[in-house]
């Protein structure tokens, strides 16, 4: 490929597009880990039962409760899924991940990694692993917009736009509310915070319960963008711990950042040497790792 | 531990091809070694690594393009193997060491992932199909260890078993003159309480830098012994699933026993090929005694016993 710069553009835009996933699925690893000390592991496996719920929701739920002829739409699953998830994630969180916090965060780790490895065995027992295409993508996001030095999809350019607006509200609500002073507050201190009359398993139960939600979300607006596969999410959540090492989870803003720049430079590495571009996002991390041991955004603790 | 103990298992040891089907007795081996390496640094040091596949896969690799490729003799593609463990285990542990607990997990599993990558796309890996019809050659150039004796009728490829037996056991004493010398008493220390350790003026860092360096290639020698077992060097090997394995053996046989990763491995090889024939399934089962073991079951089957018999196992 020629490095012209139309090439260069479209690929970070493109790039820009893989960087919204990484800064949502980072934020709500950034969110948990702040009040619960854990890892999610799950994360990835969330983002893709996300894109299933859609899937099944337009193929299958309407034979299933004997209505042939209800599809779950696009703009539904986008709030369904994000519910079906988070109250997915409300149940664990309060039956089985809330008997950790007292042990090492490594469990918490072990814990969601086995609650990952199950959910993606159960879909790869029923998907084909090479994935299934989510067609109900709505008509009033097809074709191009012309943004100047290139022609771009609307439906991505939809989810670099919605999807920034989670993310930048997400942060907002953290770093600019009353609601979000608890849960800083929390983050710092969750004793003090009881203390004070504050709630703060409710907290954490709902605060991994809105993370995981938001995985969901990312699957969907994916689905119509990749195909949805069982895989999809363990592919995606090892690039996203090697971003939330670079960026550190201390900031909400830092993780945002963060995933959105490594898009970008996954995209610009496409253009100049396309081998490297599945790559460069660890091969950054080694290179953050030797300069600023403790990420970009990060508070050595 | 008890010396009897050790000379009955020896004795299990060498008489168990007579019993068991060997190819599973060296598969149990293999990653009996590959679980009590990792077990170093996270039962003894404190560390989870997440990317021990890589170690234990990349070997397998090198050992299988030594012997395959370039003519040498099977304890040299082991040794080869072995080196190129430590050497990468060098690299990924002087990255990893510079973040603690959990980032040190994530920086391990996206490092092995590089080495994934490169399992897959390197001209001499054969790419999705793996590395196959890895010879296994002879022994010093005069025991051939594809040999079969007929034993009571049934053929046993016995030269092979116990070349892998005897490695096997190397690399386990290795591990356990490890755990138990005054190197392995600072690792203790600083798994118990680091900033204590460095307060005492231990160099953290390099203890940290060496036990996971042993483990490594410990990790590398048990992937290189893999490969001629079953004369195949697979990206299943260099997976973030085979990562995963290795820390529920650790985790299933008890974390930070001598015996435990041995039990665990025992446990989850024999599960996997006694229930094959429920195929993909496996992987939720596995999850699942992942997820039961981390809420109810941390010590382990080992530590479960030494907490009963109040000794350390």
């Amino acid at each position: 490929m020629e490095i012209t710069f139309q090439t260069v553009m479209s690929q970070v835009m493109l790039g820009l597009n893989n960087g919204v996933f990484y800064a949502i699925l980072s934020l709500g690893l950034a969110v948990i880990f702040g009040l619960l000390n854990i890892v999610n592991f799950a994360h990835g496996a969330l983002y893709m039962l996300g894109a299933y719920v859609a899937l099944l929701g337009y193929t299958s739920l309407g034979p299933m409760i004997g209505m042939p002829d209800f599809h779950l739409n696009y703009w539904a699953a986008l709030i369904v899924a994000p519910l079906v998830v988070g109250a997915l994630g409300i149940v664990i969180e309060k039956t089985m991940l809330s008997r950790l916090y007292k042990f090492d965060h490594l469990y918490g780790l072990l814990f969601t990694f086995g609650l990952a490895l199950i959910i993606q065995g159960v879909f790869t027992n029923f998907f084909n692993v090479s994935g299934d295409p989510y067609e109900a993508k709505p008509e009033i996001l097809n074709g191009a917009v012309n943004l100047g030095f290139m022609m771009f999809p609307k439906y991505r350019l939809w989810v670099i736009g919605i999807s920034l607006l989670v993310c930048f509200g997400t942060w907002y609500v953290i770093e600019r509310t009353k609601l979000g002073s608890f849960l800083r507050a929390g983050t710092e201190n969750p004793e003090l915070v009881k203390a004070f009359g504050v709630n703060v398993p409710l907290m954490i139960t709902l605060t991994y319960g809105y993370g995981v939600a938001l995985a969901a979300f990312a699957g969907v607006l994916a689905a119509p963008i990749y195909s949805v596969s069982p895989v999809m999410g363990s592919e995606m959540i090892i690039i996203v711990f090697a971003v939330v090492v670079i960026g550190g989870m201390g900031s909400i803003m830092g993780s945002i950042v963060t995933g959105l720049l490594l898009g970008m430079v996954e995209g610009f590495t496409k253009v100049v040497y396309a081998p490297a571009s599945s790559t460069v996002i660890f091969l950054i991390m080694v290179i953050v790792l030797l300069v600023k041991p403790a990420g970009l955004f990060g508070r050595e603790s | 531990m008890n010396r009897k103990i050790w000379i009955l298992l020896v004795i299990l040891g060498l008489l168990a091809p007579f019993v068991v089907y060997p190819v599973f007795m060296m598969k149990l081996l293999c990653f009996a070694l590959f679980a009590s390496a990792f077990n170093l640094l996270l039962g003894y040091t404190g560390l989870l690594s997440f990317g021990h596949a890589a170690f234990f896969g990349g070997a397998s690799y090198i050992t299988g393009h030594l012997v395959k490729n370039s003519g040498l003799t099977p304890e040299l593609g082991v040794l080869g193997g072995t080196l190129f463990a430590a050497l990468l285990g060098y690299v990924v542990g002087s990255l990893a060491i510079r973040r603690q607990g959990i980032y040190f997990a994530m920086v391990t599993l996206a490092l092995a992932q590089i080495v994934y990558f490169i399992a897959l796309k390197a001209p001499f890996t054969g790419g999705e199909d793996g590395l196959q019809g890895i010879p296994r050659g002879d022994l010093f150039g005069l025991i051939d260890l594809n040999h079969v004796y007929s034993v009571g009728g049934s053929p046993l490829g016995l030269n092979l078993y116990y070349f892998v037996f005897v490695m096997f056991c190397l690399g386990f004493w290795i591990i356990y003159r490890t755990i138990h010398s005054p190197f392995g008493q600072v690792l203790k220390a600083i798994r118990e309480n680091e900033p204590r350790a460095v307060s005492l003026g231990y160099k953290v860092e390099r203890f940290k830098l060496i036990a996971f360096v042993i483990s490594a290639a410990m990790a590398g020698m048990a992937g290189a012994m893999k490969s001629l077992v079953f004369q195949l060097a697979s990206l299943t090997d260099v997976s973030w699933h085979t990562s995963g394995e290795v820390v529920l053996m650790t985790l299933l046989g008890g974390v930070g026993t001598v015996l435990g990763p041995l039990v665990g491995a025992f446990t989850v090889v024999t599960l996997q090929s006694e229930l094959s024939s429920v195929g993909s399934w496996i992987t939720v089962i596995i999850g699942g005694i992942f997820v039961v073991c981390v809420l109810v079951f941390r010590r382990g089957f080992v530590g479960e016993l030494a907490r009963v018999l109040k000794r350390s196992l």
